[in-house]
């Protein structure tokens, strides 16, 4: 894998912030993804379904509506 | 007090919102309110609908303390939490399409999916059918989602947009409490501007206070624990994650065991009160309603304790709810206890195309 990958999942309804990251951990063995969210329901969502996927979450906040999920594995 | 708190964002909130309402939503059919619908999100704006005078079928005006609570309740929370941020931008005028045909599709099986749960909890037999139909909805709207839908990204917006919902819920309050009558009819007796029914099932009605503080607690809860009746269903399918479908459970057995308890638990399929037993059309308008919430992101429910967050897209799609609470009596649409009604099928139809037609084309713009 070469560049991280990052989805900006900002704005979007559920449950399209978690479909994508499942879509995009799918298409991965191991390796890194970055997802942007805007709201704490999403946040919530994406990290579920990655560790579901067991995948390990950092969050890194920038603010209240630029929060980055790094998923490694 | 603040572990209870987080354990509502665990995996345990759904949980317990379902246990909540599982427990509240008889006391309230005990208290007063119609049989099976200790909460319904479309059968209660719909009685708004007439109250404000949007149709004048008599027997269903009330404005019903449990919306006003709900989302006043998601309001307080969102506050509380820091999770107060209006926005809007997301294809609000398709919100506003697909509330009114969830409305249509769920008030042609005479309830919204929380009702379904409350009725199959009840041992009404009819809502098995009416779940089968909200279930292949659901379906149909993932095989959009997986195509690409998306009615496109929200943008924060001012918070005057996010107070607009909570100042009208206060609003609907007052006015059910002066229950002004300015107007004069024919004979000259006072009526109007809000009608409320005198009998049927928009005289059924907990107390007031007792029916809003249930639906305060019942929007706090919700809006912390996402707890949302479609997207149990679809998350389990599309994300194979059972987190809000453990709610639904939830809700379905303490409902259940609540009724037993009450003396409400009444199975069959016959005489079910405010439900018919037209199986084909209990499965249709669910399948249009399925669809439809798919397609806007979740439950009626999620939309009102959304728009008591600032979603103004969630409010639009409540406003689409409301209109066309008043449309499917006016128009014929909304099923009575008897069967389907004119135009209850052909509205089930015409939404389905049109729902079908905005998750084929409906895709984010590219900027």
């Amino acid at each position: 894998m070469g560049e991280l990958d990052i989805i900006d999942a900002r704005g979007l309804s559920c449950p399209q912030p978690a479909m994508l990251a499942r879509q995009a951990l799918q298409k991965l063995t191991e390796g890194s993804l970055e997802l942007i969210v805007d709201n704490s329901t999403a946040r919530e969502n994406v990290s579920r379904i990655a560790k579901n996927l067991g995948w390990e979450i950092s969050v890194d906040e920038r603010s209240e509506d630029d929060v980055h999920l790094l998923i490694r594995k | 007090m603040s572990s209870i708190l987080r354990l509502l964002t665990s995996r345990w909130g759904p949980i317990i919102t379902g246990v909540v309402i599982g427990i509240l939503a008889p006391v309230l059919v005990r208290l007063g309110n119609p049989g099976n619908m200790g909460v319904c999100m479309a059968c209660f704006t719909r009685d708004i609908a007439g109250a404000l005078g949007l149709h004048n079928t008599s027997v269903v005006q009330y404005i019903r303390p449990e919306i006003i609570g709900g989302l006043l309740g998601a309001f307080t929370a969102a506050l509380l939490f820091r999770e107060f941020k209006p926005r809007t931008g997301s294809a609000p005028l398709v919100r506003f399409l697909l509330g009114m045909f969830a409305m249509f599709g769920a008030l042609v099986f005479l309830g919204c999916p929380w009702r379904a749960y409350l009725r199959l909890a009840g041992g009404d037999w009819n809502a098995i059918l009416g779940i089968c139909g909200l279930v292949v909805g659901i379906g149909l709207g993932i095989v959009f989602l997986r195509m690409g839908f998306s009615l496109g990204r929200n943008r924060p917006a001012p918070k005057t947009l996010g107070w607009i919902m909570p100042a009208f819920m206060i609003l609907l309050l007052v006015l059910l409490l002066v229950e002004p009558q300015f107007g004069r009819d024919a004979s000259g007796n006072p009526t109007g501007p809000i009608f409320l029914s005198e009998s049927g099932p928009g005289a059924m009605y907990a107390p007031i206070a007792v029916a809003l503080v249930v639906g305060l607690a019942v929007g706090f809860l919700a809006q912390r624990s996402r707890f949302c009746t479609i997207g149990a269903i679809r998350d389990m399918i599309l994300l194979r994650d059972n987190h809000l479908l453990n709610g639904i459970l939830a809700l379905i057995a303490t409902a259940f065991i609540t009724n037993l308890i009450l003396g409400q638990f009444n199975s069959g399929f016959e005489g079910q009160p405010v439900a018919h037993t037209d199986g084909l059309w209990n499965f249709g308008g669910m399948v249009l309603a399925g669809l439809a919430f798919t397609l806007a992101g979740g439950c009626p429910g999620r939309q009102l304790f959304l728009a008591g967050e600032g979603d103004g897209d969630a409010a639009m799609f409540f406003a689409g709810m409301l209109v066309a609470g008043g449309f499917a009596h006016t128009f014929s649409i909304a099923s009575s206890p008897s069967g389907v009604v004119a135009f209850g099928p052909a509205a089930v139809i015409v939404g389905l195309v049109i729902c079908i037609i905005i998750g084929l084309t409906m895709r984010e713009a590219k900027t």
